[in-house]
């Protein structure tokens, strides 16, 4: 019986699909160093541990740039049976993945002179304010598996921006965000307020992940494969069985990654996450992953569902012009500092928004690079963010920033010319991105693009308000009783904060070569 | 390629060469000196005013072979351009910048570096013990350097770039001693009333750009003549508007009474010999424009003989010596304006005349900073009288001076203000007879309020106490120290000899005539012999009647109450009366209005949207409650508003 019916269920012929491991290899280095770092965490002298794998994740990441460069002049490929398209976008972006990495694993590896690192909780585990975190601190206990975890995620991301059909994507997403749910926990001071933002991030991330799940099921109904390039052949034929099933499965999915970006109204969680993260993984998160969401929205947007755009960009159109309105008015009335760039970042999602719904190579290219300006100001904003202490913790409260600018003059002047950077100033790499990211728009996005460009500039106008405050703030008012203090940075955080500095400088100045590169890789691989 | 590049390939302009091609540094010498002075700061403080005086005679010296290197050239050859630096490369407007060395400009270097060289020299005995005098010498480097590039600007852009130069260290040097609250006043009035010419001069450059496509001089005069004299009157007048501001002309003429704030080596330099004469030059200077514009060059004259009237007036009822000088100095210069409104008769005239008040009015000053100096500052000359006997040199210097202004012959004065009333004399109609009577008749008043001053300082009674008799209000008068007497000296040699030797054989004139014109063969309406002889007497009756009233009878300490006219001239006609009713109130009344608009309009409407958008941010931030299960609720209603919105589009 059994021996009859096998011929009836043929033999599934499975074949090794043909891999490209040059095109790869960036992605193979991440996860191997990561797969190390499990292994230094398991045998490695505790004591040891944080130079390790500090050392070990900037190696790791350092080569992974190294070989990316090799790579991207001629391994243009679509491989791992169509599931990965190493193309011209999905290699800037993980380029830009990979040195916003870098820089957040600088910011993260900050010490003050303590033997690890200064962000994390010495037990992650343990109940806050309970006799085994008072143990472990004492013991001088440290998370340095914090580093893995970061490696982890930035695989996921990598993976992200370069994933070519909506399966491969979803297990990017869970990859890339269930560090980061962890990472979010592990802040050393103000626990509870860390843990809670974990699992709120949790929560809300398993819910967007159902909503993008249950979108690709039905774009999976709507066109027989999962594939984007399949998906897109299938609306151009336009002869689905199910053609009801398109839009809500185009929506559905796009929501799930709008949710990443912080989009309005999926950005509940931003704010509480940016608050309760450590400051250097806020850092970390909000550049990396807005460069990773994005990397994928455009691939979705552009390669998989660009020929159905009529019937649901407008539905995004005005996603992102709550996200531009919500993201400028709340930043007005916010009093910590972290909530209001996580604010701030939420208006800047939208503002890149406009630059995605362009629907022209010229939108991609200015969307690369707001990406890559964006990401260096924040990571360095944040990093200064973790520079400011009263009484051994973060000054996070506004008024607690006040007169900073006569006790720091060299911090408070960066952070003066970032926020300049995120108020797009000309002269800022924030100028620039905003007019690469909106000329599109006017130019190829006709009259809802204009639109979407005046709400833009309109909102813009008022997040400048936020920023102009902050200034006056910090140098126009006496400083408040407080002993609020800017620790002086290591040689890592330093470094980290002037790539950050001098990059929105250059980027402002002489965007030229930046703009040039962007331009030149924004034709994605069909 | 500017003009005057295309002009020299031409061969009409030439270049420069050899010593003349390092004209730049004319002005860059008293600037670097500026520089040093200022930068340096307490560094210099030893010996910064002598590094200063050494680079202004520098600057002479330079110029005094440049000079003569361009007498060595015949007369046409003379013009010489250095420089074609491009300054402005906006678009269409492509301005090259340069120096122009011609007969005027040399001039005008010559007596800029020498009377500015003898001032400093004069100001290193006078500022000694100052605590400022580093930033002193700084600021007089910096004016000189002002003053040449004023000069030697081969376009109006860059001349305006000189004439804010000067009027920025005229501002700075009058309030000086800004500790006293009316120095700094003063100060400020002399910067807004010079910002009235300014913007005349401001839209004059723009009215030459939008009609010429071209600022600099070469371009701006050779198409002077075919633009119409509509155009050339508009832009005389806005040039005259700025040249009134500068050169204290009515009615933009109250700054210079009370300027004299100022240190008085300043009074002497910026405010008598160089500064307020840039009026005169520029409408020397643009005479092409004025030739074109005979209703703008009647206005120059009416302007002129207002002012000298009007200064001849406010200087007979003056008691304070620098303020009596200053009115004087106003009315020589209405001399100068009425002589430059002529025409090709009078700019010769004009800068004659500016060349030796240069230097009798700067001895003038200088001998009223030495009589200061021995009187403990005073400046009431109820107070002096008598002191000839006290202070020889300064005695001396000081009446060759009077001499001169007086314009007795063969003084220098004579020489230049008798060819000015000749000239004022020349034409048709009614003006030779306005023009030469206001000219011959401010002769006279001169020659009775210059007689007063001298008269009240130096003879009649000592109105003074001597120290020894009251140590608190008693005076000890002395003569000066040698850095201060001898450069009184020198400029007082100029005031006696350099009319004479200047017009012999009408020198100077000549000189000028290839660049400006000159006589042609008109005759005055009255006989030559006649004005001159008319003239003195006029100088005669003056003096004769100073001397009666303040020799003969005695001079009361304190003024009488006097005439209505004394009243009005000692309140300087009430100028400040009636420019404060005219502009200052209006002004002032308009500034609120529109601080009411801005409050309460513009600003209403900014802040009731920023309260808006802060209203709808409290609002929205109530949306974020911190609960899980909302923000997945909110999330939840995004999803199925945005699927049913589009749902019911397609």
């Amino acid at each position: 019986m059994t021996a009859a019916l096998m011929p009836s269920i043929a033999p599934m012929a499975f074949e090794a699909v043909k891999v490209d491991y040059a095109a790869v290899a960036p992605m193979l280095i991440v996860v191997g160093t990561a797969l190390v770092g499990v292994l230094v965490e398991a045998f490695a002298p505790r004591l040891a541990r944080h130079t390790i794998q500090v050392g070990l994740t900037l190696v790791g990441l350092i080569a992974a740039f190294v070989v990316l460069v090799l790579i991207s002049v001629n391994h243009h490929a679509v491989t791992l049976g169509g599931s990965l398209a190493i193309d011209g976008p999905a290699l800037f972006l993980q380029g830009t993945l990979l040195i916003f990495a870098i820089l957040g694993v600088l910011t993260m590896s900050e010490r003050f002179g303590g033997r690890s690192a200064d962000a994390f909780t010495p037990m992650g585990a343990a109940t806050p304010g309970s006799p085994a975190e008072a143990a472990a601190e004492r013991a001088g206990f440290a998370t340095s598996e914090a580093f893995p975890l970061t490696l982890f995620a930035v695989f996921g991301m990598l993976m992200f921006v370069a994933s070519n059909d909506l399966i491969t994507m979803f297990v990017a997403l869970e990859v890339l965000s269930l560090p980061l749910y962890v990472l979010t926990g592990l802040a050393r001071r103000r626990r509870l307020l860390s843990q809670e933002a974990s699992l709120k991030y949790f929560l809300l991330g398993a819910f967007s992940s159902a909503f993008f799940l249950f979108g690709a099921a039905l774009l999976y109904g709507y066109a027989g494969s999962s594939d984007l390039g399949a998906i897109a052949a299938a609306i151009r034929a336009g002869n689905s069985a199910y053609e009801g099933l398109l839009l809500p499965g185009v929506v559905l999915a796009l929501i799930g990654l709008l949710f990443k970006v912080g989009a309005v109204p999926f950005h509940s969680w931003t704010p509480d996450a940016y608050q309760g993260a450590p400051t250097p993984v806020t850092g970390f998160m909000a550049a990396a992953t807005k460069v990773a969401a994005f990397g994928a929205i455009l691939r979705l947007a552009y390669v998989g569902v660009e020929a159905s755009r009529l019937e649901w960009r407008l539905g995004v159109a005005a996603i992102a012009v709550l996200t531009m309105v919500v993201g400028a008015v709340l930043s007005v009335t916010q009093t910590d500092m972290k909530r209001l760039l996580a604010y701030s970042s939420i208006a800047h999602a939208g503002f890149i928004l406009v630059g995605v719904l362009a629907f022209d190579s010229t939108g991609v290219s200015g969307v690369l690079f707001y990406l890559v300006a964006y990401g260096l100001a924040t990571i360095a904003a944040f990093a200064i963010i973790a520079l400011v202490r009263s009484g051994g913790s973060e000054a996070t409260h506004l008024s607690q920033w006040a007169g900073l600018g006569r006790k720091h003059p060299v911090i408070a002047g960066i952070f003066v010319l970032l926020l300049l950077a995120f108020a797009g100033i000309p002269l800022t790499s924030g100028f620039t991105a905003k007019f690469a990211a909106f000329a599109p728009a006017v130019a190829h996005g006709g009259l809802a693009g204009i639109l979407m460009v005046v709400v833009g500039v309109l909102a813009s106008a008022v997040t400048a308000f936020v920023y102009f405050r902050l200034i006056v703030l910090m140098y126009f008012t006496e400083p408040t009783g407080d002993d609020v203090v800017a620790l002086t940075p290591s040689i890592a955080s330093t470094i980290a904060i002037t790539v950050g500095a001098v990059g929105t400088v250059i980027l402002g100045v002489v965007p030229g070569p930046v703009l040039q590169l962007a331009e030149d890789v924004s034709k994605f691989l069909l | 390629m500017n003009t005057y590049a295309l002009l020299a390939a031409e061969g009409e302009v030439a270049a420069a060469t050899g010593i003349t091609a390092y004209a730049w540094l004319l002005v860059l010498l008293p600037l670097l000196g500026a520089a040093i002075l200022l930068l340096g700061g307490k560094a210099t403080d030893a010996w910064g005013h002598l590094l200063a005086t050494a680079l202004s005679w520098g600057s002479f010296v330079l110029g005094f072979v440049i000079w003569i290197a361009m007498i060595g050239r015949g007369a046409e050859e003379r013009p010489a351009h250095v420089g074609g630096w491009n300054w402005v490369p906006a678009g269409q407007f492509q301005l090259e910048t340069g120096l122009l060395i011609d007969q005027l400009s040399v001039a005008f270097v010559l007596l800029i570096t020498f009377v500015g060289s003898l001032i400093h020299v004069y100001s290193i005995g006078y500022m000694e013990h100052d605590v400022d005098r580093r930033k002193f010498f700084a600021y007089l480097n910096l004016f000189v350097a002002s003053m040449l590039l004023l000069v030697l600007a081969d376009s109006y852009l860059l001349l305006f770039v000189g004439w804010e130069g000067v009027g920025l260290a005229s501002y700075l040097l009058i309030g000086f001693w800004n500790h006293n609250p009316a120095y700094a006043t003063a100060a400020n009035k002399a910067f807004f009333v010079n910002r009235v010419g300014d913007v005349g001069m401001s839209i004059a450059i723009m009215f030459m750009f939008f009609t010429f496509g071209s600022v600099d001089f070469a371009t701006v005069h050779a198409a002077a003549p075919e633009a119409g004299s509509t155009a050339m009157t508009a832009l005389g007048l806005l040039l005259l508007i700025g040249a009134c501001a500068k050169s204290a002309q009515f009615p933009l003429q109250s700054w210079l009474g009370d300027a004299m704030a100022g240190p008085t080596p300043v009074s002497a330099l910026i405010h008598a010999a160089t500064m307020v004469t840039a009026g005169v030059y520029l409408i020397v200077r643009s005479h092409a424009i004025f030739n074109a514009a005979p209703n703008a060059q009647l206005a120059v004259a009416i302007v002129g003989a207002i002012t000298l009237l009007y200064g001849a007036i406010v200087g007979c009822a003056k008691d304070d010596i620098k303020k009596a000088l200053a009115a004087s100095t106003m009315s020589q210069i209405g001399y100068m304006m009425l002589a430059a409104g002529l025409g090709p008769v009078g700019y010769a005239f004009a800068i004659f005349h500016l060349i030796t008040h240069g230097f009798f009015k700067a001895g003038m000053f200088l001998g009223a900073g030495s009589v200061m100096h021995g009187m403990k500052d005073r400046v009431d000359m109820r107070g002096f009288g008598g002191l000839s006997k006290y202070m020889k040199i300064t005695w001396i210097t000081f009446g060759l001076g009077w001499l001169a202004i007086l314009g007795v012959p063969p003084f220098s004065g004579y020489w230049s203000k008798d060819g000015i009333i000749e000239s004022a004399f020349i034409g048709e109609g009614w003006r030779p007879w306005v023009f030469g009577g206001i000219a011959m008749l401010g002769a006279g008043i001169t020659a009775f309020y210059m007689s007063r001053l001298f008269f009240m300082t130096f003879h009649g009674k000592e109105r003074w106490v001597d120290e020894h008799e009251d140590a608190e209000r008693g005076v000890h008068p002395h003569e000066s120290p040698l850095t201060m007497t001898v450069p009184m000296i020198v400029l007082a040699v100029g005031s006696g000899l350099l009319g004479l030797v200047l017009s012999f054989g009408d020198t100077f004139t000549h000189w000028l005539e290839p660049l400006v014109g000159g006589h042609g063969d008109e005759h005055p309406v009255l006989a030559v012999p006649v004005i001159i002889g008319l003239t003195l007497l006029l100088v005669a009756g003056g003096a004769f009647y100073a001397w009666m009233l303040y020799v003969r009878d005695a001079v009361p300490v304190t003024a009488p109450r006097g005439s209505l006219v004394t009243q009005a001239a000692r309140a300087d006609l009430y100028q400040d009366a009636i420019n404060e009713g005219l502009f200052m109130r209006p002004g002032i009344h308009l500034t609120r209005a529109l601080v009411f608009t801005d409050g309460k309009g513009v600003d209403g409407v900014a802040g009731s949207i920023a309260a808006s958008i802060g209203g709808l941010s409290s609002r929205l931030r109530r949306l974020q409650t911190g609960y899980a299960r909302s923000y997945a609720l909110t999330m939840l209603t995004g999803v199925v508003a945005v699927l049913g919105a589009l749902w019911v589009m397609n």
